[in-house]
């Protein structure tokens, strides 16, 4: 078998969002090459937002990705906000946090049940799933949904909200209205809780990494939409100096740009970064519910992530619950802001990582400059040596199983193409 | 059953976009598994690896053509399908990214990539319908779930689908939304836009901003005065055409009319 030339090729990869491949060549037991190519279209959000106003900004930006607009147009209004000197009402600020709850609950359900748990399972897809785990299915679609009812509440509809606006929102929901979600919150929080004990009995592949985790923090809170970019390597930064520290670069087999750490190359985003980096604001039901399940920070074994988002759908449920059992509308509705000049940047946690916005604005408030570094093209370079490491654990593997462990490799990471171009296919090559 | 007495296979093909509006289709939480029960969900990339081949009783298409590849691939999928239906405002007119349509695409390519030559595209973000024949256009960006489920239901049926192409205003007045244009003075585009979100801006204190593209004859001409009237100028009023159905000719046409003013 040594030094034979042998290819593995999956189609497309599937249970992501979007569209891309991999590409992975082998010589005898060696992988010479990982590629993970993005052939998703570009679709130039940045170009087009030049000459829009920047209350136009949220709803377009929200089009980069319908699996989490919210990220997107939070992102945007916190740095659109920043460059225009607004400051919200607290009852805004909780308001955001309960709405990007919403977000996290539907996405991470959507994911552990219905995109990553077959991969454990051994099933195509969590239809075919549902033949012998019915009730499973069943509990993840009912969690979904109340992910989404809560931003149906806050924003009007599931995909594409659109309440969400620069100085706070178009209209604010009644206290009514979001107390009679408590019930349902309430369900879905032991629901979220029975879920991280399922996932935890699943098999994981001994596979430990060194990573670089990076990932927002906030003193009071586990952070979603503010607080200091952080890692495990040192970096303690504010949104302004991202660009200090991060580049983007342009590689031939990938329409997404690749991040790096200046100096340093890859690093990882998402859940475990936030897990590992932020354990200590976890809500104690969430922590114990880690404990519980064997986790303890850093979790290095990126198959895990299943686990902690689990962990993360608890911390949702909890938040959200505690947010609905607070909330008192605004004093003021939103403040309408004063168009001027000025540059303003910010990242917040999508499900999948942090997402960088940044806006230069003219006189009368059009967008003269924009820059969004999506999670997924954060991760994309981790992804691939990730995979690198991997491959050499399966090369031995019958093809088709290879194959499938692969792409549950790059499953791990919840890769949101759409928004990193903005699909993926599978090609394992052997020389 | 179909005429060879095996469920009808469905099919999800995905160009550029943003993928919500098939995510609607797991989002029918309520329907989803009763859905699945019916019919064979053949080809379906973001929801399943199984990935079979055609021929398909439906193929369910997402996104705008914007790559020679791609203007390959739609006219392979129409081959396999028998209905052709596009899902969203990206299949059905090419979707935000068409905001290129009016500059060159080259300019935009150097503001996002280091590298132009790695880029592929075309000058012009289309819908589907200016590649393939399409049996139905469904609009909203994004879809609503309940419109795409009466349509396959229809589809299967073999009856017209109940999809409405009056405009929001009358969605407005059924929910009893106070009118934002005439007691806020607020910028709509409710009147001249497709029904199919419930008039949700309007409910929200917003001005509808045409996510479902243009109604049935639409007077845009009058809306564009209406706009004037309310203190919006030819540059805004362009812009509040030029969103995400803005490659829809009456949008098009009403969005050029305002620009060269």
């Amino acid at each position: 078998m040594s030094g034979q030339t042998r290819t593995i090729k999956v189609g497309t990869l599937a249970r992501v969002e979007g569209e891309g491949a991999l590409h992975i060549k082998l010589r005898g037991e060696q992988v010479t090459d990982v590629k993970l190519s993005i052939y998703e279209p570009p679709r130039f959000f940045e170009a087009f937002l030049r000459g829009r106003h920047y209350s136009e900004v949220p709803d377009i930006t929200a089009r980069i990705c319908g699996i989490c607009p919210i990220a997107y147009q939070m992102s945007a209004i916190h740095a659109i906000e920043r460059a225009l000197g607004v400051r919200v009402d607290p009852a805004v600020r909780l308001l955001r946090r309960l709405f990007y709850c919403g977000e996290w609950i539907e996405s991470h359900a959507l994911h552990v049940y219905m995109l990553h748990a077959p991969d454990f399972l051994g099933y195509e897809d969590a239809i075919q799933m549902a033949g012998n785990h019915r009730a499973l299915v069943e509990q993840a679609l009912r969690l979904k949904k109340i992910g989404n009812r809560l931003v149906q509440l806050l924003g009007g509809r599931e995909i594409h909200p659109i309440s969400a606006k620069v100085g706070g929102f178009y209209k604010n929901p009644a206290p009514r209205d979001l107390k009679a979600l408590a019930d349902d919150l309430k369900w879905a929080l032991d629901a979220s809780l029975q879920t991280v004990k399922v996932v935890s009995g699943f098999e994981f592949p001994e596979f430990e990494q060194d990573y670089e985790f990076v990932a927002l923090s906030h003193a009071d809170e586990y952070p979603l939409n503010e607080g200091r970019l952080i890692s495990n390597r040192g970096l303690n930064l504010d949104a302004a100096e991202y660009e200090d520290h991060f580049i983007e670069q342009h590689v031939k087999h990938s329409n997404a740009l690749h991040s790096i750490i200046r100096g340093r190359g890859s690093y990882l985003v998402g859940p475990l970064a936030r897990f590992n980096l932020n354990f200590d604001q976890l809500p104690q039901v969430a922590r114990e519910a880690a404990n519980a399940a064997g986790l303890t920070p850093p979790v290095q074994n990126p198959f895990r992530s299943i686990i902690v988002r689990a962990v993360e759908l608890v911390f949702a449920c909890a938040e959200a619950l505690r947010i609905v059992g607070e909330y008192e509308p605004p004093q003021q509705a939103r403040v309408e802001p004063v168009a001027r000049a000025g540059v303003g940047q910010a990242i917040t946690e999508a499900p999948r990582g942090i997402l960088y916005h940044r806006y230069a604005l003219d006189d009368d408030g059009r967008i003269v400059a924009a820059k969004i570094v999506p999670p997924t093209s954060q991760n994309q370079k981790r992804i691939e040596d990730d995979l690198r490491e991997f491959a050499a654990q399966v090369v031995a593997w019958p093809v088709d199983e290879a194959q499938w462990k692969c792409e549950q490799a790059i499953r791990n990471y919840d890769p949101c193409i759409s928004c990193a171009t903005h699909f993926l296919r599978l090609k394992i090559e052997r020389e | 059953m179909n005429s060879k007495g095996q469920k009808p296979r469905l099919g999800v093909f995905k160009f550029a976009s943003c993928d919500g509006c098939q995510l609607s289709l797991l989002d029918a939480e309520d329907e989803l598994l009763a859905v699945a029960g019916q019919i064979d969900i053949a080809y379906f990339p973001e929801a399943s690896r199984a990935m079979r081949k055609g021929p398909y009783d439906i193929a369910l298409v997402e996104g705008s053509i914007t790559t020679h590849h791609d203007a390959e691939r739609i006219q392979q999928i129409r081959s396999q399908a028998k209905t052709l239906i596009t899902i969203g405002a990206c299949a059905t007119a090419g979707g935000i990214q068409a905001l290129r349509n009016w500059q060159n695409v080259n300019d935009f390519i150097r503001v996002v990539y280091a590298t132009p030559q790695f880029i592929s595209t075309l000058n012009l973000s289309t819908p589907i319908g200016e590649h393939v024949p399409v049996d139905f256009e469904l609009r909203g960006c994004p879809i609503n779930k309940y419109q795409l489920i009466e349509l396959i239901t229809a589809t299967l049926a073999g009856r017209k689908p109940n999809i409405p192409t009056y405009s929001v205003c009358l969605e407005c007045k059924r929910r009893s939304n106070v009118c934002v244009a005439v007691a806020q003075g607020t910028a709509c585009l409710g009147p001249v836009t497709q029904a199919g979100c419930g008039a949700l801006c309007p409910a929200f204190d917003r001005g509808c901003f045409g996510c479902y593209g243009p109604m049935e004859s639409p007077n845009t001409g009058s809306l564009s005065d209406q706009l004037r009237a309310l203190g919006r100028n030819d540059a805004e009023i362009a812009r509040d055409f030029r969103s995400f159905n803005a490659w829809a000719w009456q949008f098009r046409r009403a969005s050029e009319e305002a620009e060269r003013l």
